[in-house]
């Protein structure tokens, strides 16, 4: 079978079509017997590909230490000197407003994986730039699981990266109980919503000036408008629709409602998480909200992505 | 030309000789908008051989390359790469060639080890496998004491090798490599040669490179000449070169055209201009070079005879050198440039 398709083309038009006929019936046979195996091997690869993407995206976070420290210093510096600066701005009689940093902590788990789950879709246009992509789509694999694999590997960063801020929490007094591992998992999940979208936008975008403008264009407002540095229920109108519309807003309530500890969702209870029509959604359709933003994200980046020239 | 010399001129084309085939095109086209980079291209690329595919910038090699390689989906015509067609069948193929591109792909941030590794993953070779085939690589293009450190760190030639290895890595049958000594030192350029050539001797495998460069086509079993998106001529250099036949002597003098007259009237040849002065096509051209400097009424400053070589191969059939017709591909911006 092999051998008929590698030798030369057969050069006699009319002897061929016989042989073309016998050679259909004999390939429709042996596609048959062959194709749950292909399938197989099919979903195998499919995984493999994942499973290179992904360590491709956790060793480049892995050994970049400048970046590891950035990201690092960068929650710390928010939590420590911005909050503990906003905090001691206020009276001392507003005592509601005193534990300001512990309010400010869940953005800034935030703030954690966002940067290197960004990255990894920087990765993408750079690696377009570099043809470190075309390599890729040269491989026997299909698309859907490059992108997965990026995705996933960025998510698996942006969570080593919000370990150690998470371990910070005890100085502004979230205490550290087994929730906080169910903490870890919103985060997972809030890294990959966050990869995907930039995985996306990176898709989209073509040049790596592209990407950063539209990046840094969005991820400013959405993250003040997310409820993360100041309580977002007390806005006016239309701000309030943008916020209740703004993703980031349920990550943000979700992590603070997860979150063990008082100071937390304090404030004064004016950390209000959004509400529908006067319905305040349960944690857990909060998380379905990011949960649907990742999938649709990739869903799109993977058809745009697939479509080739 | 004459079938004796073994050289085909595009077109219509006898049946072969039954010889397997790496390579097969069939009015193969691409098409950007009302651009044509590549217009009905028909190759035959016989297996087991390295087949340089050479044109100036922009002649339309990198988008076939990228047709070939299923990277590009062809607007007309169809290609059998391995025995499998690009468009039907592009998994089949994708297994069955390795790549090379032009400028390098590699991920700085990975070791050689590991992007070899990755590439072992890619396609599907077992792990205990793997090893011993990335090891067998590495060895080919000496880069087993390296194999630890960042690619970042390599050199243009290592990071070329480091491609071939990673590009033949699976055991394809078909490696392209798409301009594969752009960019490099003569001496790497001529290591990366080497390589090339222990590869034809050690594995069964189809080389088919692009180049712009006549010199390094001169290392190819066979040729084909590409000029503005179609094929203008292919066969063996040798046999390209005998149908040349002639030296060619390059007369610098004070005044091109006055020269170009005068040969044409004193000694009945047939002379052009280019920018290194007149060109005249004569056999045994040493001989001539007395007669046209005692014919020529203006000064010379110099006289050159060159053997045929590949560029007259181009300049027989497209009327001008592969250096002007480069220098057109950048100051005419409306050219067709392959996008890739």
């Amino acid at each position: 079978m092999t051998d008929l398709r590698t030798s030369a083309l057969p050069q006699d038009a009319d002897a061929d079509e016989a042989a073309e006929a016998t050679k259909a019936a004999e390939a429709t046979r042996a596609a048959e017997a062959a194709d749950s195996g292909a399938r197989r091997g099919r979903v195998a690869a499919d995984l493999r590909a994942v499973r290179v993407l992904w360590q491709r995206e956790v060793i480049r976070f892995a050994r970049n230490r400048l970046r590891i420290a950035m990201s690092v210093i960068m929650p710390m510096m928010f939590l420590l000197v911005f909050g503990t600066g906003l905090n001691a701005a206020v009276p001392a009689e507003q005592a509601a407003f005193r534990d300001f940093r512990a309010f400010f902590f869940p953005g800034v788990l935030l703030m954690a994986v966002q940067a290197p789950a960004m990255a990894a879709g920087a990765s993408i246009v750079w690696d377009r730039q570099a043809g470190f992509l075309r390599q890729l789509l040269v491989a026997p694999v299909s698309r859907p699981p490059l992108l997965t694999g990026i995705c996933l590997g960025g998510a698996t960063a942006g969570l080593g990266y919000a370990v150690p801020v998470l371990c910070l929490g005890g100085l502004v007094g979230v205490p550290y109980r087994p929730e906080l591992l169910l903490v870890l998992l919103e985060l997972a999940l809030i890294a990959f919503a966050f990869t995907s979208l930039g995985v996306l936008v990176a898709v989209c975008a073509g040049r790596p000036e592209t990407f950063q403008i539209v990046m840094g264009l969005c991820m400013m407002p959405l993250l003040f408008l997310s409820g993360a540095v100041f309580p977002a229920s007390g806005l006016p109108g239309w701000l309030g629709t943008v916020v209740r519309v703004n993703p980031l807003t349920y990550a943000v309530d979700a992590l603070r409602r997860t979150l063990p500890g008082q100071g937390v969702s304090g404030l004064g209870g004016r950390a209000a998480g959004p509400e529908w029509w006067g319905w305040t959604p349960p944690v857990v359709a909060e998380i379905g909200c990011v949960a649907v933003l990742a999938v649709a994200a990739l869903s799109v980046a993977t058809y745009r992505f697939s479509r080739g020239e | 030309m004459s079938t004796a010399t073994g050289v085909r001129e595009s077109g219509p084309r006898a049946p072969g000789s039954g010889e397997r085939l790496a390579v097969l095109t069939e009015g193969l086209t691409k098409s950007y908008g009302d651009r044509q980079a590549v217009t009905r291209l028909d190759l035959a690329v016989p297996a087991g051989r390295t087949f340089g595919f050479l044109g100036p910038n922009g002649a339309g090699k990198s988008t076939t390359i990228g047709m070939l390689c299923t990277l590009l989906r062809p607007t007309g015509g169809r290609a059998l790469v391995a025995g499998y067609d690009v468009r039907r069948e592009p998994h089949e193929v994708r297994r069955r060639i390795g790549l090379v591109f032009q400028e390098s792909t590699l991920d700085g941030d990975l070791t050689a080890m590991e992007t070899l590794r990755f590439h072992a993953d890619l396609f599907g070779i077992p792990r205990r496998r793997a090893l011993d085939a990335i090891m067998d690589m590495l060895e080919l293009v000496e880069l087993v004491e390296r194999r630890h450190t960042p690619v970042r760190t390599f050199s243009g030639g290592m990071r070329r090798r480091l491609e071939i290895a990673r590009g033949l890595l699976h055991t394809p049958r078909v490696l392209f490599l798409d301009e594969p000594t752009t960019g490099l030192d003569p001496q790497t350029r001529a290591a990366i040669w080497a390589y090339l050539g222990r590869l034809r001797e050690e594995r069964d495998v189809t080389v088919f490179l692009t180049t712009h460069q006549l010199e390094e086509a001169e290392h190819c079993d066979r040729i084909a000449i590409m000029d503005e998106g179609a094929l203008v001529v292919d066969g063996t250099p040798a046999a390209l070169k005998a149908v040349v036949g002639s030296d060619v002597v390059t007369l610098r003098t004070a005044d091109d055209t006055a020269a170009v007259r005068a040969v044409a009237e004193h000694l009945g040849l047939e002379a052009t201009t280019g920018e290194d002065g007149i060109r005249v096509r004569v056999a045994d051209g040493a001989a001539w070079v007395p007669r046209l400097c005692a014919a020529l009424p203006v000064t010379v400053h110099s006289v050159t005879v060159t053997p045929p070589t590949l560029d007259d191969v181009f300049l027989h059939y497209t009327g001008r050198t592969i250096r002007e017709a480069d220098s057109e591909a950048t100051v005419f911006p409306g050219r067709p440039i392959p996008r890739r």
